[in-house]
């Protein structure tokens, strides 16, 4: 008797993501063979020797952070491609990226501590938003979607020349290289204390995204359209902004910049399983999950010096989404 | 080398229709027409390193600060240097100072210390030409300093000044040099709060490793500069000894789980150094370097015994910087020595 139904694509999915778990785990700087792994692994956490160190204390927070991100970048750019009805969209659209460099940036210009930078950047990346959404309220008689954008683009810019001035004033030779460093993004100082502070915001904000899964479909349609059957656009545009906020700014504070994560996946994802927001979200997990797991095994151990994981993301998602743009422009 | 002499021979004289190659390797080059010694009165630092050489050396001509310095650090420099004004740098399009307000301050010569290379080349000659005011770009390498210290100090007037400091420079930069290869600890640089930056092997910010004969922990990679790494890389690379000068990554690492695990940090090889009114081992990495190269080299090669750092660190303030800090000014900087 089968119990549930498992589409062979998602089969598919979880092989990849699966796939990057266990490189995860064999690969890194430190040298260790599959088997160190495994009896590290069966040893248990306690074990006191730099074996059970390097799996349990440092590869296991930053591959259970890196799939974190990785999900919580792609749901929030999932959801906001649908939203905006516009597959160019990527969750930083509404300028949090920039608000949360921008918050580091003045964290670390400050001389403040790591938990200060976190916060920092998680709150301004809240901010950034925050303002985008309150000065598109301001604006009545055009297209919501299209303003949303456009005081993204606005609100983005100007945190950005923000961010630009940060790095003016910030000590050549000492601050400045801890900006810029912070901005490329990273995993490699990611602690389980991290992720006990990232992991429930991310949560907070996927949790309402998978119970208005057949809503957010919705969306795709006109606003009028989508009134006439009885949804509340306004409002569930606002749910959607707040929960993709938090699993972006969540994921920024403890990450750093980490581009193309949230524009790309989701469009592979479509590829697999189709637009359709119920499927595609789980899609999306598993996929942005795997593919940051994936370049940030890259990352660390392609070189003898780490390669910071925004670069490499990049590195990786823009050829792809070029193949995908190329693709989907010859099918319409 | 022969086409930088070649580009600041015709920097120099743009009007010459012939030059002769010089075939010593110099260090220094000059733009625009340098005045005679007497004549400099009000020498302009385009940046950090420039300025703590400037101020070691003339601090009376040194007309202010390229960045903006806390008060921790002012208290610690001579009483006439505390309180100059923060004028911005000049690096090109990282400038933070525009030339007209240069040209307003009116300096007699403007003085640069770092890298050496085309773009700054290319910057020096832009700013003297376009100024007029005579610029010099020294090579601001540590293993440089005495060459630093002497050429400037003679281009500044203070040949003797010059020369004193450039001997205390040698004897520094000699003080580890017959260590053999083999006998040279590996040495973790830890940067910024969670300690994860580092300078690679033959970045200008590491360069105080080398210079006290220690092996730098990071790996060679062909093209220096700075470095994210992460806590593995570190367990991997296990090193020796960990020196950092940011208090707060000193107070973690003795607190995180992780970084106590490590032998340097069981061993009690972990060492905060000041980082005020100048770092000692970067930041800026000037000739302020020295008193941390020559501290470094007794910490790695174990002839440390009895040394009173106090008493160092004051001698050097006193040399360097014209100002002996106060006993207990002195014992807070060195708390984590």
């Amino acid at each position: 008797m089968r119990l549930f139904f498992l589409p062979d694509r998602f089969v598919l999915m979880a092989v990849f993501t699966l796939t990057a778990l266990l490189a995860a785990f064999a690969f890194g700087p430190y040298p260790l063979s599959p088997g160190d792994v495994l009896r590290a692994l069966r040893a248990g956490p306690w074990a006191e020797n730099d074996t059970a160190v390097v799996v349990w204390n440092l590869r296991l927070p930053r591959i259970a952070a890196g799939f974190l991100i990785g999900a919580a970048l792609s749901a929030a750019g999932a959801a906001y491609q649908g939203m905006f009805r516009n597959p160019l969209v990527s969750p930083d659209i509404l300028g949090v990226s920039a608000g949360a460099g921008l918050g580091a940036a003045l964290a670390i210009l400050m001389g403040f501590s790591l938990l200060w930078v976190q916060g920092l950047a998680f709150c301004g990346g809240l901010l950034a938003v925050g303002t985008v959404y309150f000065v598109a309220g301001l604006v009545r008689r055009h297209d919501p979607v299209l303003v949303l954008v456009l005081a993204g683009v606005a609100v983005g810019t100007l945190f950005s020349a923000g961010i630009s001035l940060a790095k003016v004033l910030a000590d050549p030779s000492v601050q400045l290289p801890s900006i810029t460093f912070w901005l490329l993004g990273g995993l490699n100082a990611v602690t389980t204390g991290d992720l006990a502070l990232a992991a429930p915001l991310v949560v907070a904000g996927l949790l309402p995204m998978l119970l208005l899964r057949w809503r957010v479909n919705l969306l795709s349609l006109s606003d009028e359209e989508a009134a006439a059957l009885g949804v509340n656009v306004s409002r569930l545009r606002a749910t959607l902004i707040v929960c993709a906020t938090l699993m972006t700014a969540a994921a920024v504070a403890v990450a750093g910049i980490v581009g193309w994560v949230g524009l790309v996946v989701p469009h592979a994802a479509r590829l697999l399983v189709g637009p359709e927001f119920s499927r595609l979200l789980p899609a999306v997990l598993l996929l942005g999950g795997g593919f940051v797991i994936a370049a940030d095994t890259l990352a660390r151990s392609a070189t003898a010096i780490e390669l910071p994981l925004g670069i490499l993301t990049a590195l990786v998602g823009a050829p792809v989404f070029l193949v995908l743009l190329a693709r989907s422009g010859r099918t319409t | 080398m022969n086409r930088r002499v070649f580009l600041a021979n015709l920097a120099a004289l743009p009007w010459a229709t012939c030059f002769a190659e010089s075939t010593v390797p110099r260090k220094f080059f000059v733009f625009g027409q340098l005045p005679p010694p007497g004549r400099i009165r009000r020498v302009f630092a385009a940046g950090a390193p420039a300025a703590v050489l400037a101020y070691v050396l003339v601090p009376d001509k040194l007309m202010g600060w390229p960045w903006p310095l806390s008060d921790e650090a002012r208290a610690l420099l001579a009483r006439g240097q505390r309180d100059l004004p923060m004028l911005g740098r000049l690096a090109g399009r990282g400038s933070t100072l525009p030339l007209e307000r240069l040209v307003a301050l009116k300096p007699d010569l403007i003085i640069d210390a770092g890298t050496v290379d085309e773009t700054y080349f290319s910057l020096a000659e832009r700013v003297a030409r376009e100024t007029r005011i005579p610029y010099v770009l020294v090579d601001g390498r540590l293993a440089d300093s005495p060459r630093q210290l002497r050429d400037c100090g003679g281009l500044l007037g203070a040949a003797e000044r010059g020369e004193r400091l450039a001997r205390f420079a040698e004897s520094t930069l000699l003080s580890c040099r017959d260590v053999r290869p083999q006998g040279r600890p590996k040495v973790y640089l830890a940067r910024g709060a969670d300690g994860l930056e580092t300078p690679l092997p033959g970045s200008v910010n590491g360069e105080c490793i080398e210079a006290a004969c220690g092996v730098n922990a990071a790996p060679p990679s062909g093209v220096g500069g700075l470095a994210r790494v992460s806590p593995e890389q570190v367990l991997a690379w296990a090193p020796d000894v960990i020196v950092t000068q940011y208090p707060e990554f000193h107070a973690r690492a003795r607190e995180d789980a992780f970084w106590k695990r490590l032998p340097a940090v069981r061993n009690g090889r972990l060492h905060l150094v000041p980082s005020q009114p100048f770092g000692w081992l970067d930041g800026p990495p000037g000739v302020n370097r020295l008193i941390g190269v020559r501290w470094l080299a007794s910490r790695l090669h174990g002839h440390d015994d009895g040394i009173d750092w106090v008493g160092q660190a004051r001698d050097f303030h006193r040399l360097f910087y014209g100002h002996a800090p106060e006993q207990d000014q002195l014992a807070r900087l060195l708390a984590g020595v």
